[in-house]
């Protein structure tokens, strides 16, 4: 994976470098504006991440020029602006995801994995599987080793979006946004009772579990072969 | 402290105005009643002359020259009081007949008007007589004088005049002592808020303006000023309360933070205590990130900008929603979660904030209420407009307390052993006062009934 980072506050560039590094990640470092520009315009990246406030030129001014000129890469905006409307506002220039600082690393590496994940789906797919588990996204069946499981509407979301994501960690504000489609901040974790309902409908009663928790990170639907 | 000077007062310099008005319209209605009383006079004495002159004339045409001495000498002798003045003179001006006795220097020759003035006449001789005649030029060089003493005349108008005179200066000096008085009034209202103020500036919040219970606009502007005062000390008030409370709020979790920090730091540690200890100050630093995140939340929301992103949406739709994403939790906790929204309800708003204050409300009541408990959400339309309402069977809250649970970072539960952060409620009435609706929180007997009115979509 390699990743270009437009970034002009130098402790975050110095933490976000090391940590994209640890997690194998190839990251490339622009701090300002035009120079971001200049690289991800000129090097083949997967993924750029981009601050909104940037000097020079402005991270949403860099995203509309490279897709104005038929770039397609992955672009995660940074923003200290939260508001729903700075989000609107940034995903319309071109961004493909949001993320509002302060952010835990944890939750931009989610993002980003999901981001180059995006990056490969191209044709729509109408059954979904991991292991023994099988989603039928035209009847909405779902299976696990051959066995029918019952799911309410909302859980079979959830599963779907999981699916979809299979082998990659995936944050709560991940699901409330994706699953949910509500931004919001929720005071007490009712995404894990989500979370354990599913798993009592696709875990408990077969030997291997497919889906984990990840500590101070999210879920993960993961085959453990 | 300096006193306003009545002199240069507002309410003076209209006093003053006031009194040129009113001293010009009196001046104005005075000369019209001279005019108009003194006038009369002068023409009723000229017409008197006139007749007189008729008569005269009347008897020269038909008798001549000796019918109209005969005439004067009777007149004269009828009259003792010489009211009425009469002289016939020759060419050189000696009195041929009458009561003159010589002709009046005023005037010698011609004909017409004239006034002048008469010594040793009439009954008070000390006293020098005016009068008013005509004169005429008669054939073979004669002249005739007709004329009135208009003595009393002149007293009158003199009468008339003072009285005229001294009514414009009483007017005048009413004008300007009611004025005076007025703006001394007014004055001293307006330095008492001046006082207050000034004080207010230099650090005395408790300070009112004082009210005198007349009801009158002075009244009225010293109790709006003193709500204001109210308000303000208020919202002073809370400001400081709230920072007290970030302060000691913040203080505790920092603290644990930095003695976990510290503890990790300890030489005799073991690499997985270290990363036990490490993870744990990382979450007590989300947890501090998310009330900070919180409180500039609240502010964001308090400000009203978010207003732009309103759109019509479905409050039913929503509290539906909520009320399947809070089920699992419900149900895991013992608790029955009904809701109760059959209609569309339509409001303008924004849907990610009204999703939170909910979610924030149904979130308490889960909190706070005990296994086998109900919860119960209800969209309703009310007569005023839409009305929300999460119900629940838990212990509820006091009603003195009622009105303290909006404010920032305050908790019923003061040993602070249920997790949460205070602030729930804060938000959740930002975001109803936001919405221009209100939030009241009811007794549920037994339990709590939170509503949320919305005024009818205007759309």
């Amino acid at each position: 994976m390699r990743v270009l980072l437009i970034e002009d506050d130098q402790q975050v560039v110095s933490y976000l470098l090391k940590a994209l590094r640890e997690v194998g990640a190839v990251a490339d470092h622009a701090a300002d504006g035009k120079e971001g520009l200049f690289l991800a315009a000129g090097e083949p990246y997967d993924a750029l991440i981009v601050d909104r406030m940037l000097p020079k030129l402005d991270g949403l001014a860099i995203i509309r020029t490279l897709r104005a000129s038929g770039n397609e890469t992955p672009v995660l905006i940074l923003s200290a602006l939260g508001e729903v409307d700075d989000r609107v506002e940034g995903l319309r220039a071109g961004g493909d995801d949001y993320l509002v600082k302060p952010f835990a690393f944890s939750e931009l590496h989610a993002r980003l994995e999901a981001l180059l994940r995006r990056g490969s789906v191209s044709s729509p797919e109408t059954r979904l599987h991991i292991a023994d588990l099988e989603m039928d996204l035209l009847t909405r069946r779902v299976t696990r080793g051959g066995q029918e499981i019952q799911l309410q509407p909302r859980e079979f979301r959830l599963l779907e979006f999981l699916m979809r994501h299979a082998g990659q960690v995936v944050t709560r504000t991940m699901l409330l946004e994706n699953v949910w489609d509500y931004h919001f901040d929720p005071q007490t974790n009712v995404i894990d009772v989500h979370i354990s309902r599913l798993r009592a409908k696709i875990d408990k009663d077969f030997d291997s579990p497919l889906l984990h928790t990840v500590r101070g990170a999210g879920y993960v639907l993961r085959d453990q072969d | 402290m300096t006193k306003t000077n009545v002199l240069r007062s507002s309410t003076f310099r209209l006093a003053l105005l006031y009194m040129l008005l009113s001293g010009g319209s009196v001046v104005i209605l005075l000369g019209f009643i001279y005019w108009a009383t003194a006038g009369y006079m002068d023409r009723q004495t000229d017409a008197t002359i006139e007749a007189e002159i008729r008569g005269l004339a009347e008897q020269y045409r038909r008798r001549g020259l000796a019918g109209l001495s005969a005439i004067i000498a009777e007149r004269v002798t009828r009259d003792p009081s010489g009211a009425s003045v009469y002289l016939l003179a020759d060419d050189d001006l000696s009195p041929v007949v009458g009561n003159l006795s010589r002709w009046p220097d005023a005037e010698t020759t011609g004909e017409g008007w004239i006034d002048f003035r008469l010594r040793d006449w009439g009954q008070d001789k000390s006293e020098e007589h005016q009068a008013r005649a005509r004169t005429f030029l008669l054939h073979s060089n004669l002249r005739l004088l007709v004329g009135r003493d208009v003595r009393e005349l002149e007293a009158t108008r003199r009468l008339i005049v003072n009285a005229l005179a001294w009514g414009l200066a009483i007017t005048l000096a009413l004008a300007l002592g009611v004025g005076l008085t007025m703006s001394a009034g007014v004055t001293r209202r307006i330095d008492a808020i001046n006082q207050t103020s000034r004080e207010i500036m230099e650090g005395d919040l408790s300070r009112r303006v004082p009210t005198y219970g007349t009801g009158d606009d002075f009244d009225r502007l010293a109790d709006n000023l003193n709500r204001m005062l109210e308000r303000i000390e208020w919202l002073m008030e809370s400001v400081r309360q709230v920072s007290d409370n970030i302060a000691h709020d913040l203080r505790t979790p920092l603290t644990r933070l930095r003695t976990k920090l510290e503890l990790a730091r300890g030489p005799n540690e073991k690499p997985a205590q270290v990363r036990e200890a490490v993870d744990q100050a990382v979450e007590d630093a989300e947890e501090l990130l998310s009330t900070f995140n919180a409180l500039l939340r609240i502010a964001r929301i308090e400000s009203g900008s978010r207003r732009s992103a309103f759109r019509e949406l479905d409050l039913s739709r929503l509290l539906r929603d909520v009320a399947e994403f809070y089920e699992p939790l419900a149900s895991h906790k013992g608790q029955h979660l009904e809701v109760d929204a059959p209609h569309a309800l339509s409001v303008d708003g924004d849907r990610d904030l009204l999703f939170q204050a909910l979610a924030n409300l149904v979130d308490n009541a889960v909190k706070y209420t005990p296994r086998d408990g109900r919860i119960t959400l209800s969209a309703t339309t009310q007569n005023a407009g839409p009305q929300v309402a999460v119900a629940d069977t838990g212990p509820g809250i006091p009603a003195e307390t009622r009105e303290k649970v909006f404010q920032r970072f305050y908790r019923i539960d003061n040993s602070r052993t249920t997790p949460g952060s205070g602030l729930g409620l804060s938000l959740v009435q930002a975001v109803v006062q936001l919405h221009g609706a209100r939030i009241a929180i009811e007794d549920n007997h037994p339990g709590l009934r939170a509503v949320l009115r919305f005024r009818a979509s205007a759309g």
